[in-house]
């Protein structure tokens, strides 16, 4: 499951995200990260099964927290011409026996690139 | 022996027998090709993918007072006009002056398929006989006398396929390759594709009547840059009977727009021969993957390719596995195939032999040009270099005694290490913290080579918000430098 983790300014000068990795044991893949003047995000990936843990301790340590459900969204526009297919790192996108373009979108990373790549704005990224 | 007026006679009472070019490869493969040219009548063929060569005739008809189209712009997107006073040319490419990349040519053809209005803005220098200068007016399909699409290069029979040696993602007509061989990108749909079912051009043609964007179209010749076994074709269709699902305009994002235009062309299958031709299978089309990274027009070939392969998903380059992606959707190309002999079946498309045959011979060639400038002739030559060891201030006094901003560092054996630049000795000074050129050069420098013509160091130079390159030759020594300065005597626009 991803997701996004928001610091406040007085969040942000602390090693949150390795705390709660090694007090919890956890694996968490970087997805996005961002630092602003006042505020900063970090998006993560985090193992389904324990994400509710982790969230509750990411809280504790006074990071706000929303899960990330909407995943890559493929619509009425797509032509099925696969221009996705090979620029996605984690291979969401493959054709199926009737040459239809699918999207296997509990992969999606949500890293944007298909979007920009789609010759026709059929790929949005829902929130 | 069959004749294309005996097909046509079968269509007329029902009888004809037509498959897809998918289902003629199963039959061929199963029959041989004298019993499935005995079993087939006619073999439909289709493709769906980006073709910039494309565009519409308009004829706007006349206003009052009349107007001489001087300059005429639909939705901000510009038609050609060296024509007559209402008439013009819009191509899929030519971009809105306001959205840029968002819409293009194509944008306007596929919104006035959908019944939308667009503006439409004219000026001119007015004469007795077209007083009025200007014109601002809405117009959708029904309103003009003539939407002629005319399509100067269609339904490539191969196309080399891309992909990027270099370190950043190129943004192409091949859509965006990945650096380093991240992808690779191919057009063109092979086995289904109009062309290669009929290798020889014996009933493509001049005059074969054709399905072009959902209505019945012609070919007119072969395309612009036809060379076989890299074929094209000219053709014309009327837009207003077009149907937008099959014409869809589509933006490369750093490229520019297009249009994705659905053909099929359908192959009678006169004799053993074409039922032979239209078995063909992808292994046996061959193309070759280029390297973009390489901004020249001689794009280096990196290896042999079929269709087949590229189709798989993933082919090998440098031995590693490289993920593919088509750029032309093999579901619309086998759905314009399927439509077509819908068509046939039922008696609504009938079709004709080539009143003249296109070229099986022809070759590209390239442009005639001046000169090709290159680097070498405009660089200053040799270069002021340093050695790393040298310390902040000598280096600051060779950029002022010599006038320049630029200092290529050097080993021992004048192979470049790195470069500082002015700014660079500026930022040192004020931080007061390196001692040594070495301390603050930049490592990676972006380079130029000799041979380079300038249009590639100033893109270089443009993409990585630089001023000048060192010159390098093929060991890596500094043999020169090359300014933007250098370059915009040259490059004036």
């Amino acid at each position: 499951m991803m997701v996004e983790l928001i610091y406040d300014s007085s969040a942000v000068k602390k090693p949150v995200l390795v705390s709660v990795a090694l007090e919890e044991g956890v694996l968490m893949n970087i997805i996005e990260a961002e630092v602003g003047a006042r505020e900063g995000r970090i998006v993560v990936e985090i193992d389904d099964e324990l994400a509710d843990r982790v969230v509750t301790k990411f809280e504790s340590h006074g990071v706000r927290v929303r899960k990330l459900i909407g995943t890559i969204e493929k619509g009425e526009a797509c032509l099925d011409c696969g221009a996705c297919i090979s620029v996605c790192p984690v291979n969401v996108f493959r054709k199926d026996e009737s040459e239809r373009v699918i999207a296997e979108t509990e992969k999606c990373v949500r890293c944007r690139i298909c979007i920009e790549v789609c010759p026709v704005n059929a790929l949005s990224l829902q929130e | 022996m069959k004749s294309v007026d005996e097909i046509n006679e079968k269509i007329r009472n029902g009888s004809v027998s037509v498959v897809t070019a998918i289902e003629m490869k199963e039959i061929v493969e199963e029959l041989g090709p004298e019993k499935a040219a005995k079993e087939v009548d006619v073999v439909t063929t289709g493709t769906f993918g980006a073709m910039c060569s494309s565009g519409v005739f308009f004829n706007f008809g006349h206003s009052d007072p009349p107007i001489k189209m001087q300059r005429v712009w639909l939705n901000d997107v510009e038609a050609y006009t060296g024509v007559a006073a209402v008439d013009a040319y819009l191509g899929v490419t030519q971009l809105s002056e306001t959205l840029g990349m968002e819409y293009g040519g194509g944008h306007v053809i596929e919104d006035l398929l959908r019944g939308k209005e667009v503006e439409l803005r004219a000026i001119a220098y007015g004469t007795d006989c077209y007083p009025r200068k200007e014109i601002v007016t809405e117009i959708s399909l029904d309103d003009v006398n003539q939407a002629t699409m005319i399509n100067p290069r269609n339904a490539y029979q191969r196309y080399r396929a891309a992909t990027n040696s270099s370190e950043r993602i190129l943004r192409t007509y091949m859509g965006t390759l990945l650096p380093n061989f991240g992808n690779v990108t191919y057009a063109g749909v092979g086995e289904l594709s109009p062309l290669n079912n009929d290798p020889e051009y014996r009933t493509i043609g001049i005059g074969t009547r054709i399905f072009l964007g959902g209505a019945v179209g012609y070919v007119i010749g072969e395309g612009t840059q036809h060379s076989p076994p890299f074929g094209t074709l000219m053709v014309r269709g009327n837009l207003k009977e077009m149907n937008a699902e099959y014409m869809r305009a589509a933006t490369f994002p750093g490229y520019g727009t297009t249009m994705f235009v659905g053909i099929g062309i359908p192959i009678p299958i006169l004799d053993a021969e074409m039922a032979k031709a239209t078995g063909v299978r992808d292994e046996e089309i061959e193309t070759v993957i280029i390297d973009f990274g390489v901004p020249r027009r001689d794009r280096p070939v990196l290896r042999n390719v079929t269709y087949a392969e590229l189709r798989s998903g993933s082919v090998e380059i440098n031995g590693e596995d490289v993920r593919v992606s088509p750029l032309s959707s093999y579901r619309m190309s086998g759905k314009i195939a399927a439509e077509l002999k819908k068509m046939i079946e039922s008696g609504k498309f009938f079709l004709s032999m080539p009143a003249e045959r296109i070229p099986a011979k022809e070759t590209f060639r390239s442009m005639k040009q001046r000169d090709i400038k290159v680097v070498k002739s405009v660089m200053t030559s040799p270069a002021i270099t340093v050695s790393p060891g040298i310390t902040i201030a000598d280096a600051s006094r060779l950029l002022i005694e010599n006038g320049i901003n630029h200092l290529p560092v050097v080993d021992s054996a004048g192979r470049l290490v790195g470069i500082v630049t002015s700014w660079d000795i500026a930022r040192a000074v004020a931080m007061k913290r390196a001692e040594t050129v070495g301390d603050i050069m930049t490592r990676k420098v972006i380079t130029a080579f000799p041979d380079d013509p300038i249009e590639i160091a100033a893109r270089k130079m443009d993409v990585n918000n630089i001023s000048a390159l060192p010159v390098v030759n093929s060991r890596g020594e500094v043999i020169g430098i090359v300014s933007s300065e250098d370059l915009s005597k040259l490059l004036a626009r």
